[in-house]
């Protein structure tokens, strides 16, 4: 095929298409490759086609066309109990009628190891976990988020490769999400295994991948590290998706090279870099992250292009200040800043003129 | 602990509770008072009759008391006072018509009771018992019966007003004045019906786990259009009469029936040698194990329903073939169902009667059946009564040991 083939490909979907019913497509076309021992997330609004993406891998849903490689074997003809692939499910899918250690042994069992053997492993899979004196209990009697790390021990004790995690935190509560983020991590990097997760939590996404896969409309929107999808998003749908972002509306008047000027639907002019342009005339979305924007004349380029703005709410976050402000006629425009000791407070009704770095501007697509 | 107002907190939550409970009484009691006089009141009186006896001692007062000074086992009549004291009550009995009722009672114990009687009230109403007496020899003229030492046993061992007489026919046993003894060998037969409701009801149950197990499973994960379909196949026979389907299987296995006809034009069962598939117990358990199929079916449907796909997904993942995530992760789970339906199936079963009264003969029926006969034809209601008393004890009895073995609380019936 094209690019996606690559010889390090430990994963990889080569123009996969999945439909249920014949008529509508829910993956279109997916080339995705994926070296051993990266750790990749699927992020995308439910219906994005992520989980179906997650269960073609996994052998419980068939490819309707293309091929899926795992270390370079097609397999899309191998039972899903041949594949060797650990899965995290989002409700744990802890067997109920089986205390915690005979959960742990069941995929040891099934593989015919002996009793010895298989107790050091569960063992070891529930120290790894911090579980260590949970094994005689049942699933029923512990917190989510012990059910959570048994899960995880459950995936990772027959030692796969590759495990898969379909939102496994999904239902734990804020903080000990993030903490299980932090954990799943450190586990996935000390074993070196190679890990597909899917979420639909951005946050989750960004602070845990090597690489995150945005999935909208079944393609994938944009494949990039974190810090690229954040700061370099390729469209308007990537930009709306991570993080928060603000959206004008304009015609492209002029390129030059790595900077253009933009016309605002209210007859306003901006500097943007051009991403999804090409000539003048063209409509066009400009994104600008709310903590890039400034109003402090001091820090802007002399001759950088300003816009007015009228403050119409502010909210007081503790670490940041957030305002609302209206600007070129979108009432919803964000700015956020650090709460600095020589941060200023705006007050409602207050106008003021902001701007920004023409580097932080990107014009995508309309 | 007290309240804000110093009352005890208890105390001051059932105040507060009051008015909710009350109210969620008065909601109820309708079908509360319904309930009550339509079926708790009717069956307590019904099981009270299985004890109930007072007749012999209502009609007979006199004699009843004289017979308590006579040793039934010495094997001579009772004296003149015991005559004497008959006579009396029965010139009042044959007054209210009393008697011919007495005589129905007594017949149960002793063939020709009733006739006797009957037969006896015409003379009997013409003497005075002040003028006419001595009666010993006078009714021993009118009917030689009571001129025989068993009729007055019959009558002293059966005048408590309150017996254990009908429980001990139940079991095949009878009352004498040499206490609880077997019935003769031909009347033997309650024992044997309890046993074979009690195996029917079992091959019923275990056939129907067998066939509604695949069916369940299908119904739980096939996609919904094509489930709801099936469901409504389930649930046809369901909303179809009973008697319509159970006359369907009369016309089904009957030897000119449809399956024997099939089976003669194909060949398979020669002419002269047509299956005998109906009036016994193979008729009974075919027509019950199809008509009670819905109710081992739906509570299983509802338990594997429950049951999540990644839990078979998960069981696969880690390794396991088709068969072992059956066997090891979806059997163990599935099995409230299969408790809850055979728990309903066997109740069910081992008190129905219309099915097995239809396709059952004389080899395929079950207790209920001569129950019915009891109430209906022989109307000895305080036989039938004691049958249904034990009837009832059984399934409690029953329900009791299931409830220690698998625990009401893992049924789920929906």
């Amino acid at each position: 095929m094209t690019e996606a083939t690559s010889d390090a490909a430990f994963v990889e979907f080569q123009r996969v298409q999945k439909s249920y019913d014949g008529e509508i497509l829910v993956v279109k076309d997916l080339n995705l490759a994926l070296p051993k021992g990266e750790f990749l997330t699927m992020l995308g609004p439910s219906g994005s086609g992520k989980t179906t993406c997650l269960m073609m891998l996994a052998g419980f849903e068939t490819a309707t066309h293309g091929e899926i490689l795992l270390d370079g074997r097609p397999i899309n003809n191998i039972p899903p109990h041949k594949r060797g692939i650990g899965m995290v499910f989002q409700n744990y899918a802890l067997f109920p009628h089986m205390t915690v250690a005979e959960n742990l042994a069941f995929p040891l069992e099934v593989r015919k190891m002996g009793k010895s053997d298989r107790e050091a492993k569960v063992k070891r899979a529930l120290d790894m976990v911090q579980m260590g004196a949970f094994g005689s209990r049942r699933p029923a009697q512990l917190s989510g988020g012990q059910q959570q790390r048994i899960a995880l021990a459950r995936a990772l004790v027959f030692e796969p490769e590759l495990v898969l995690m379909d939102e496994p935190l999904g239902a734990l509560d804020k903080q000990l999400r993030e903490h299980m983020q932090f954990e799943i991590t450190r586990l996935a990097h000390e074993l070196g295994i190679t890990t597909v997760y899917v979420t639909h939590d951005q946050t989750e996404a960004l602070t845990m991948s090597d690489r995150v896969a945005v999935f909208d409309d079944g393609r994938i929107q944009q494949l990039a590290p974190p810090d690229q999808l954040y700061e370099e998003p390729e469209n308007s749908f990537v930009a709306q998706f991570i993080g928060e972002n603000n959206t004008l509306e304009g015609t492209v008047k002029s390129i030059d090279g790595n900077t253009c000027l933009i016309t605002l639907d209210d007859g306003s002019e901006i500097d943007a870099v051009p991403i999804n342009v090409s000539q003048p005339g063209e409509r066009t979305t400009v994104s600008i992250r709310p903590e890039r924007v400034e109003f402090n004349k001091d820090r802007l380029h002399a001759d950088a292009h300003t816009l007015k703005a009228t403050v119409k709410e502010f909210i007081y976050m503790g670490d940041v200040f957030r305002f609302r402000m209206s600007v070129a006629g979108n009432d919803e425009f964000i700015v956020k800043t650090r709460n600095a000791p020589d941060a200023v407070r705006l007050n409602p009704g207050e106008e003021i003129e902001i701007g920004w770095l023409p580097q932080d501007c990107r014009a995508l697509d309309a | 602990m007290l309240a804000a107002d110093g009352t005890p907190l208890k105390q001051s939550l059932a105040r507060s509770l009051r008015r909710q409970k009350l109210r969620a009484l008065l909601l109820i009691s309708p079908l509360l008072l319904f309930v009550m006089f339509s079926f708790i009141v009717p069956i307590a009186s019904m099981l009270f009759r299985s004890v109930e006896n007072s007749i012999v001692s209502e009609t007979l007062p006199l004699t009843v008391e004289a017979l308590g000074n006579w040793d039934e086992k010495s094997g001579e009549l009772p004296g003149e006072d015991v005559y004497d004291a008959f006579v009396r009550d029965m010139v009042i009995a044959i007054d209210d018509k009393k008697h011919t009722r007495l005589g129905s009672r007594l017949n149960y114990e002793e063939t020709g009771m009733s006739s006797m009687f009957r037969r006896s009230g015409r003379s009997l109403k013409k003497l005075d018992p002040e003028t006419d007496g001595p009666f010993k020899d006078q009714l021993i003229e009118i009917h030689d019966g009571w001129g025989d030492v068993k009729t007055w046993q019959v009558i002293k061992t059966h005048s408590a007003p309150i017996t254990n007489g009908y429980f001990l026919n139940a079991v095949d046993m009878q009352r004498t004045p040499d206490g609880a003894q077997a019935q003769p060998e031909d009347k033997q037969i309650l024992i044997k019906l309890f046993g074979r409701t009690l195996f029917m009801s079992l091959v019923i149950t275990g056939s129907c786990i067998l066939l509604a197990y695949p069916v369940s499973y299908l119904l739980a994960t096939l996609p919904m259009r094509v489930s709801n379909m099936l469901m409504i196949f389930v649930l046809l026979p369901f909303w179809t009469s009973l008697l319509v389907r159970t006359s369907a299987w009369k016309v089904m296995l009957q030897q000119q029936g449809v399956i024997n006809e099939t089976l003669v034009w194909l060949g398979l069962v020669a002419d002269d040698a047509r299956l005998v598939i109906i009036n016994n117990q193979i008729g009974t358990i075919t027509a019950m194990t199809h008509i009670l199929l819905p109710f081992m079916i739906l509570p299983m449907y509802s338990v594997m329903q429950t049951i999540p796909i990644t839990y078979t997904r998960a069981a696969k993942s880690m390794g396991a073939t088709n068969w072992t995530t059956f066997w090891r992760i979806y059997f163990p789970q599935s099995i409230p169902g299969i408790g809850a339906g055979s728990i309903l199936v066997f109740i069910l079963s081992i008190g129905y009667y219309i099915t097995p009264e239809i396709v059952g003969g004389t080899k395929g029926v079950f207790i209920s059946n001569r129950i019915a006969y009891h109430i209906s034809s022989s109307l000895n209601w305080g036989l039938a009564a004691a049958l249904g008393t034990i009837l009832l004890g059984v399934v409690l009895l029953l329900y009791w040991v299931y409830d220690k073995i698998v625990g009401i609380d893992n049924v789920k019936l929906g």
